[in-house]
């Protein structure tokens, strides 16, 4: 059994959310400046030179790109010839989180859902992390990571279709979820879809979904061929950056599809803003 | 599509030029609240006392940083999405603010309210929060401490970038903006 030290742990998770508040990863910068350049509105194509800028003035300056530093959120793949040896794995990361927005004066934004108190401090205490667990074979641990805003998370939907309304239902559903959400997610966006499996299956590889490096393929061609269809039907709805019209609303849509019941097709939708800050690390 | 400089306090005339769509990087003090300062501010509105600043001319942001770095006036400084201040905003409209500034739509009373009062809504840049930073020069908080990121500051603004969204006239920029470049089939 390899064994990897509880400290070790916690140090690089914590490197991993510090780094990840001020470097908008490759992928994004990428496709956004790709779509500043095939903006046609003016305005938009303003909108999206500020957020190039900005990006480039975090990460020289190493400042959170967005005030809403997020929820921290991880998906965590453990194997099963592996064990964290002073501690356990749940108490590192949340110990790294909240070590990072601490030394990293990023925003807790954290807070109890009825009386919206902050859970702690303003500072810091970003806790509990959202840590999304799974056992998996090898001597490895996975972690994904992302600080995920509140703006394009509170437009985010899910909802279970009659299985007779397939790919069409599932393309309306999407359609109808980035209309109605407009300018509020901080386009340009990615859209992560879940289809399948049970009602939080659905939702949780919707989150999931919007780890994938954008611009990479779908391995699956059908759902490639799906992905790069629902992505153009976005992009006529003219949102634009920031909502004030344009034709580049959508950076990508990355499809994650489970089996499910034979009576049911859940489908569920998670916004990413254009402050796509996620990592990776394997330990 | 024009560009303007413009220094707070706003007039009427200032912002009754201001179309739907236009850049303006505004100069001199703003004021930031969210939705929890809002509310106090309505209060002591109907309770008639006095105001922790003057709203006449005012410009608020809808804005909760991240905490400054040691030495610096704020930490990151975007917008926060906008309807949440919905239900205030015509009461300070009314009252004599006359420019806000967040991110995403507003509802139809907040709309009306720079129509019959002659009050803008700008959108700054969401996600820009290293970006918009720089352009505040100084920040204090004036009022609520207690509310931490959402307590009220002042800032000294330079060139702070914002387009016009909501004008005096009844233009919102989101439907402008969509109806241009949305492909029907
Ligand atoms: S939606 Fe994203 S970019 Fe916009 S304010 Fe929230 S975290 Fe920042």
């Amino acid at each position: 059994m390899r064994e990897i030290a509880y400290d070790d742990l916690v140090k690089s998770v914590k490197a991993m959310v510090m780094h990840t508040a001020s470097h908008l990863p490759e992928d994004a910068l990428k496709a956004i400046e790709k779509a500043y350049k095939e903006e046609k509105s003016e305005v938009a194509k303003s909108v999206l030179k500020q957020i190039l800028d900005n990006a480039q003035l975090a990460r020289e300056e190493d400042r959170p790109l967005c005030q809403d530093t997020g929820l921290a959120v991880y998906f965590v793949n453990v194997g099963e010839d592996v064990k964290v040896v002073g501690g356990s794995i749940r108490d590192a990361i949340n110990e790294a989180t909240e070590q990072a927005y601490k030394d990293g004066y990023l925003r807790a934004s954290t807070c109890d859902c009825f009386d919206r108190h902050n859970l702690k401090d303003e500072v810091g205490y970003n806790l509990p992390a959202v840590i999304h667990f799974d056992i998996v074979p090898g001597d490895k641990i996975d972690i994904e990571y992302a600080a995920k805003g509140g703006g394009s998370e509170n437009v985010s939907r899910a909802t279970v279709l009659a299985p007779a309304q397939g790919k069409e239902g599932i393309l309306n559903f999407v359609k109808q979820v980035i209309s109605d959400a407009g300018p509020n997610p901080c386009p340009p966006i990615i859209v992560g879809v879940g289809i399948g499996g049970t009602f939080e299956v659905a939702a949780k590889s919707s989150k999931h979904a919007l780890f994938r490096e954008a611009g990479t393929q779908n391995p699956d061609p059908d759902l490639d061929a799906f992905e790069k269809e629902i992505m153009t039907e976005l992009n006529k709805l003219g949102i634009g950056a920031m909502g004030m019209g344009g034709t580049q609303t959508v950076l990508a849509v990355h499809i994650e599809k489970n089996p499910c019941h034979i009576a049911s097709l859940p489908v569920s939708v998670n916004v990413q803003c254009h402050s796509s800050r996620h990592s990776h690390i394997t330990l | 599509m024009a560009t303007y400089h413009m220094i707070t306090p706003l007039s009427d005339e200032d912002v009754s030029k201001l179309e739907a769509g236009d850049i303006v990087y505004l100069s001199g003090k703003i004021y930031t609240a969210r939705d929890a300062a809002h509310k106090r501010l309505v209060d002591l509105i109907e309770a008639g006392e006095e105001l922790p600043f003057d709203l006449q001319g005012s410009v608020i942001y809808f804005v909760g940083p991240t905490p400054p770095k040691p030495g610096e006036p704020i930490g990151s400084a975007g917008p926060t999405t906008s309807y949440r201040m919905d239900s205030y905003s015509p009461t300070l409209i009314k009252h004599g603010q006359k420019g806000m500034i967040g991110k995403g739509k507003r509802n139809q009373a907040v709309k009306d309210a720079c129509k019959e009062h002659k009050a803008v809504y700008f959108g700054a840049t969401g996600g820009a929060g290293a970006l918009i930073a720089k352009a505040i020069k100084s920040a204090k908080v004036i009022a609520y401490p207690e509310l931490g990121p959402e307590a009220i500051r002042e800032l000294e603004v330079e060139d702070f970038p914002v387009t016009v969204i909501n004008d005096t006239k009844g233009n919102d920029l989101y439907q402008m903006g969509r109806e241009k470049y949305e492909v029907k089939d």
